[in-house]
């Protein structure tokens, strides 16, 4: 067998060919998410519940300085909002990144890995795919919250979108990096109790860090750390028009770091195997 | 237990592709493990282009855990496999090319419709939207679906789905198909269907096919055959030598004796 030769000589792939997929994948991922509303009013709620009543009860407790990028005192609601535009992005990211790994989206897992394009590739573009039925999710939000009288200048829905797509994939393969490496996170719970709400209160999500500082020194160096803070505050000074050049650095670099990571550390037996060799068979 | 023997690479009743054809599928010393239980041990097979190849065994037999390999879905702990002389490892883009699959498990969105699952499967591929609505609708009206296209695959009848999996194996135009109990939980007439239409590719096109059963009334005289029980291959080879091989009169026998395993009434291992 080691003398045979090769039938075809090896022809690559062509850039066309790369973009046919990457909008193949993001074009289905978009159709199936329009056929589940399910999903996507569950997306929405979440947010809105901790805007419309979170929120509207903090208001009172919790006085905001004036920070930038705000220019004026402004509504807790208003200080939140970036903070749940990325919880929306969060928690998409980890479900996606969860059925990914596990046996949920197992089959259509075994369609896209047998596409011969480098499984590197694949994932990216699946990562994104995810990233822009976030980007759906978050612009819903933002519509209902504008009636809520969160109105960032009009540019702002422009500026914040790259700054969306950015964090969305940071989320994605932080996801995607998570429920490869770590065993026991292998249902939703678990990531909610060890990765979501860590991660979303340990973040300038729902209070300023100078308040966090105020009371717990300590934490507000966790909070620094955290990357969620720095996704929070990436959409934060882009919703009105802004750059937050240190937030940037640090979601760019953890980005390229946890899409790395996730790519290495995928196993498509994971998911496989959980069920039996090789999905019901052996 | 029979003296293992290579699977005619020559067969006088195929037509005649590339004579110095190298396989369309070549498994050499495959083996594989989870954890440490052991599901492949030393696998060798080939699988010539326009030849239908068998792949029997039991559930449990290492069926599945092979065609992860072979599609690359796991990484390849020993061994080799090649598709028309390409390292599924080391180019997996060039093998994989030339691949057609239809897994055991439904992976259809059912969701979405005929057309949008081919179009989809086309993209991953790299193949253009126009050429591929083109060949989607070819291939539609070929399997007698062209008039659902429209429809979701939820609506679809088992035996319509497999149709349009195989379908959508072939849509970037492969010269090796695997098939992985593709008959699983189809009526008499559905299973008829998918073999007579997957033989045809054999013959007419000239593709490669490896089709993992464990129904001996699927194999065909003519069908090259290997018998993999317990992650390992007991015989290889046309079909009438391997049951010469085992002293049998008939493939069910020839099963038997090879695995010591019992044979179910309805003619399954």
């Amino acid at each position: 067998m080691s003398t045979i030769t090769a039938h075809d000589t090896p022809r690559g792939f062509s850039f066309a060919e790369y973009m046919t997929c990457l909008t193949g994948i993001v074009w289905r991922e978009g159709l199936r998410f329009l056929h589940q509303r399910e999903r996507f009013v569950s997306a929405l709620v979440r947010p809105l519940v901790w805007l419309f009543i979170f929120a509207a009860g903090f208001r009172q407790v919790l006085g905001i300085s004036i920070i930038p990028p705000y220019e004026t005192y402004i509504l807790y609601e208003v200080f939140i909002a970036p903070g749940l535009m990325a919880m929306i992005q969060l928690f998409n990211g980890m479900q996606s990144s969860l059925s990914m790994v596990y046996d949920r989206e197992m089959g259509n897992m075994r369609t896209l890995l047998v596409s011969p394009l480098p499984r590197g590739f694949l994932l990216f573009c699946k990562l994104l795919a995810g990233t822009a039925v976030s980007l759906l999710q978050v612009y819903a939000f933002l519509l209902i919250a504008w009636f809520w009288d969160i109105t960032p200048p009009p540019v702002g829905y422009l500026t914040v979108l790259p700054a969306l797509i950015l964090s969305g994939l940071m989320l994605g393969s932080l996801g995607m990096l998570i429920s490869s490496g770590i065993k026991q996170l292998e249902n939703f719970a678990g990531v909610m109790n060890f990765v979501i709400f860590p991660m979303f209160f340990a973040s300038s999500a729902l209070y300023p860090l100078w308040r966090v500082q105020e009371g717990s020194p300590y934490l507000y160096y966790v909070c620094e750390a955290n990357p969620f803070t720095h996704a929070v505050e990436l959409i934060r000074f882009a919703l009105y028009g802004q750059i937050n050049w240190v937030s940037l650095a640090v979601v760019a670099t953890c980005t390229i770091v946890f899409m790395i990571g996730a790519i290495i550390a995928y196993d498509p037996s994971r998911g496989l195997t959980r069920r039996g060799p090789a999905g019901g068979e052996g | 237990m029979t003296s293992p023997a290579p699977i005619a690479e020559t067969r006088d009743s195929a037509p005649k592709p590339d004579p110095a054809a190298v396989p369309a599928l070549s498994i050499d010393g495959v083996s594989h493990a989870y954890g440490p239980r052991r599901a492949l041990s030393d696998v060798s097979f080939n699988v010539a282009p326009a030849s239908f190849t068998a792949l029997l065994g039991l559930n449990g037999a290492g069926k599945s855990t092979l065609f992860s390999l072979i599609t690359r879905l796991f990484g390849i702990q020993s061994g080799h496999v090649g598709i028309f002389g390409h390292d599924v490892s080391s180019m997996p883009g060039e093998a994989l090319r030339l691949l057609g699959v239809v897994f055991q498990p439904r992976t259809l969105d059912l969701d979405l419709s005929l057309t949008q699952n081919l179009l989809y499967h086309a993209a991953l591929h790299g193949i253009g939207r126009r050429d591929a609505a083109a060949r989607a609708a070819e291939l539609l009206d070929r399997i007698r679906l062209a008039e659902r296209a429209g429809s979701k695959v939820r609506d679809l009848s088992g035996g319509q789905m497999r149709r349009l999996e195989i379908a959508r194996a072939l849509l970037h135009r492969p010269r090796l198909l695997l098939l992985d109990e593709p008959t699983v939980g189809l009526d008499v007439k559905a299973r008829a269907d998918i073999i007579s239409h997957v033989r045809q590719l054999v013959t007419e096109q000239g593709i490669g096919v490896l089709w993992a059963t464990h129904l001996f009334d699927e194999i065909a005289p003519g069908d090259d055959l290997v018998v993999l029980h317990q992650g390992k291959v007991l015989a290889k080879g046309p079909v009438g030598r391997v049951i010469t091989d085992a002293g049998a009169q008939d493939v069910n026998t020839a099963f038997m004796r090879l695995t010591g395993a019992q044979v179910m009434p309805g003619g399954g291992a």
